[in-house]
């Protein structure tokens, strides 16, 4: 039973993190068609650029600052204009495929200008075990469930309180009838890339400590965002957030109890069937079908 | 392309044949090997141009069906079977697979197929990965023997790549004449307007399922000649990364025109190679550069030549129609 508590406790941890990178996906996903497959390679890369920063005798908070800004600049503002921007017109699968580049680019950037060991990389929080409801649980994965949730929450009352929300929402949904009644829809796309580079950024911070910072650890944390934001439903914040909840608690209880072998065999079955039987996600909407 | 006069179009695709059997006489080892990687590679990404580039179905697992060619190739010859015995089973059964695989596409299209497939290469790769009774394992299996044909070893590395070579050139054939026939205009057809396609009597259904399980079992063919040429698998090859290299090719090279998967396995295989001088630098200007070529057209390299000749073409016709107005007013 104890040991039931503690999966459960990392799974919704690591969950957090899918979560935190599944939302940033199915924004870009909603307001720009672009799917990321350098999302993996962005969470990895904020990383070096704080550990960079370090180097350079910038003190963590420092450095912390200075990656999430680099980050926005080069996952949010350049990765747009540079790439979607010129790309968006023509289609899902070309720029699909560009980001497929873009993550080959990466990777390889950082081992040849960095690393290509896992380098350590600082915690913001002071290591060692706390006691919930009698069991000790790692000041580690509360505090990232902690944050992480505090972000998700964040940025849903962004989207669905304040005005400049509801703005970004209309410009996912219909950007002809949103530019019509005045929404700056330019705008409100690059905000949204913004967004994503600044969760990117913050799970990166999160995830790095735990993991350790490798040129190639984005793989397996974009393809599981990848498919949280699949299972939760592709067109919804809310359907990521619990996709990625779902698939980190699902990941943890598999090594656990079905075999450690196959344990990454289990979300993905979870995923056929979710695709076969409820295409649009469990929280998401229907899509239209057009003729 | 059709602005190529016809002879000289033959005598050029002769030229290249001719090139490909002359040239790698004298290259070395390695030189070999990459070209007839680069052959094996062509085939898959045929494969997945027929699939995607004429059917119009997204597939993210033909690596996966080069690992099951590769396996049973791997398998069957190291038990002393003969290599196009293994050739016709790896066909079979990722036919099969698929088959099988193509299912979800009748309920789900575009991106959600895509993911679909995606799951599937993962867990092909854990099979390959964790059943070790019949796959090695993480060890894999090694020593594949190459076949003898008529008599001749083809252990060596240019009698091999001229299997590959040979291989490529039946496949090419093959899916020429496949294209061409009422079952690639149904496969377009699909592509274009799957509704349309279903109110002029096409059996959808089936001709989804089909460039499913042909593009597949193209792939399974360049896995049964992958192991052989490497004479050693494991599963790493054929993760996910495979299928996403695959896919890129066919992109990059031109997706739904016939000689696009040659250059998009050319640029995957050679480029890299050719930037080797570059050192630790060569991946990162073969990543720039596939953006940089996608971002200039994203109907790929023969996109290019494809705009560059139709522009050509209504040059010409509106030089046609300026002749034939001018002497339409000087008759008048």
């Amino acid at each position: 039973m104890s040991n039931l508590f503690d999966l459960l406790v990392a799974g919704l941890a690591t969950g957090a993190i899918y979560a935190l990178v599944a939302v940033g996906f199915t924004l870009l996903w909603q307001t720009s068609q672009t799917i990321n497959f350098a999302q993996g390679e962005f969470v990895m890369l904020p990383a070096f650029l704080m550990l960079a920063a370090m180097h350079a005798g910038a003190p963590f908070w420092l450095a912390i600052i200075l990656g999430i800004l680099l980050s926005m600049l080069l996952l949010g503002l350049a990765f747009k204009m540079l790439l979607v921007d010129p790309m968006m017109r023509h289609g899902v699968l070309p720029l699909a495929i560009a980001t497929m580049a873009l993550a080959i680019g990466l990777k390889e950037a950082v081992k040849q200008f960095f690393s290509a060991e896992a380098s350590p990389f600082p915690s913001i929080v002071p290591t060692g075990d706390i006691s919930i409801l009698g069991h000790a649980v790692s000041l580690q994965s509360i505090s990232v469930l902690v944050v992480a949730i505090l972000a998700v929450f964040g940025l849903t009352a962004l989207l669905n309180r304040t005005s400049l929300g509801h703005q970004m929402q209309a410009a996912a949904q219909n950007p002809t009838v949103a530019r019509i009644i005045g929404v700056p829809v330019e705008r409100m796309i690059l905000l949204t890339f913004l967004i994503n580079a600044f969760l990117v950024a913050l799970a990166s911070l999160l995830i790095t400590p735990i993991y350790l910072a490798k040129f190639s650890s984005g793989e397996v944390l974009g393809q599981a965002a990848f498919i949280a934001a699949i299972v939760g439903g592709f067109n919804q914040v809310r359907g990521a957030i619990a996709g990625g909840l779902l698939i980190g608690v699902l990941d943890n209880l598999a090594a656990a109890y079905v075999s450690t072998q196959y344990r990454a065999a289990v979300p993905m079955i979870f995923l056929i069937a979710v695709i076969l039987f409820r295409p649009q996600g469990l929280l998401g909407r229907a899509e239209e079908r057009t003729v | 392309m059709s602005g190529f006069a016809k002879p000289l179009k033959i005598a050029l695709g002769l030229a290249v044949i001719a090139g490909l059997i002359i040239v790698p006489m004298n290259f070395n080892r390695y030189g070999l090997f990459i070209l007839s990687q680069w052959a094996v590679m062509s085939i898959a990404a045929m494969g997945l141009n027929l699939t995607l580039g004429y059917a119009g179905q997204v597939s993210l697992a033909q690596g996966a069906f080069v690992g099951i060619g590769a396996y049973a190739a791997a398998i069957m010859t190291t038990h002393g079977w003969p290599l196009p015995a293994a050739i016709v089973v790896a066909i079979a059964l990722s036919f099969a697979v698929g088959w099988v695989l193509g299912y979800p596409a009748l309920r789900v299209q575009h991106h959600y197929l895509a993911f679909v497939t995606l799951a599937f290469s993962t867990l092909a790769f854990l099979v390959f990965r964790n059943e070790s009774w019949l796959t090695g394992g993480i060890y894999g299996i090694s020593n594949i023997p190459r076949p003898h044909f008529f008599g001749i070893a083809t252990s060596k590395p240019l009698p091999f790549y001229y299997v590959c070579l040979g291989s490529l050139a039946i496949v090419s054939v093959a899916v020429w004449w496949l294209i061409r026939s009422p079952w690639g205009r149904a496969f377009m057809a699909l592509r274009e307007n799957p509704l349309r396609a279903q109110s002029l009597g096409i059996d959808t259904r089936r001709y989804t399922l089909m460039a499913f399980a042909i593009g597949s079992a193209l792939g399974g063919v360049a896995g049964a000649l992958y192991a052989p040429l490497t004479q050693y698998i494991d599963p790493v090859p054929f993760n996910l990364s495979l299928s996403l290299d695959l896919l890129m090719m066919v992109i990059v090279g031109g997706a739904g025109f016939f000689l696009g998967p040659f250059l998009g396995a050319m640029i995957a295989v050679l480029l890299p190679e050719w930037l080797r001088f570059t050192e630790g630098y060569y991946l990162m200007i073969y990543a720039v550069a596939v953006m940089g070529l996608l971002i200039w057209s994203p109907t790929g390299i023969l996109g290019i030549l494809d705009r560059y000749m139709a522009e050509r073409r209504t040059k010409a016709a509106s030089a046609l129609r300026a002749v034939a107005k001018s002497r339409l007013e000087t008759a008048q």
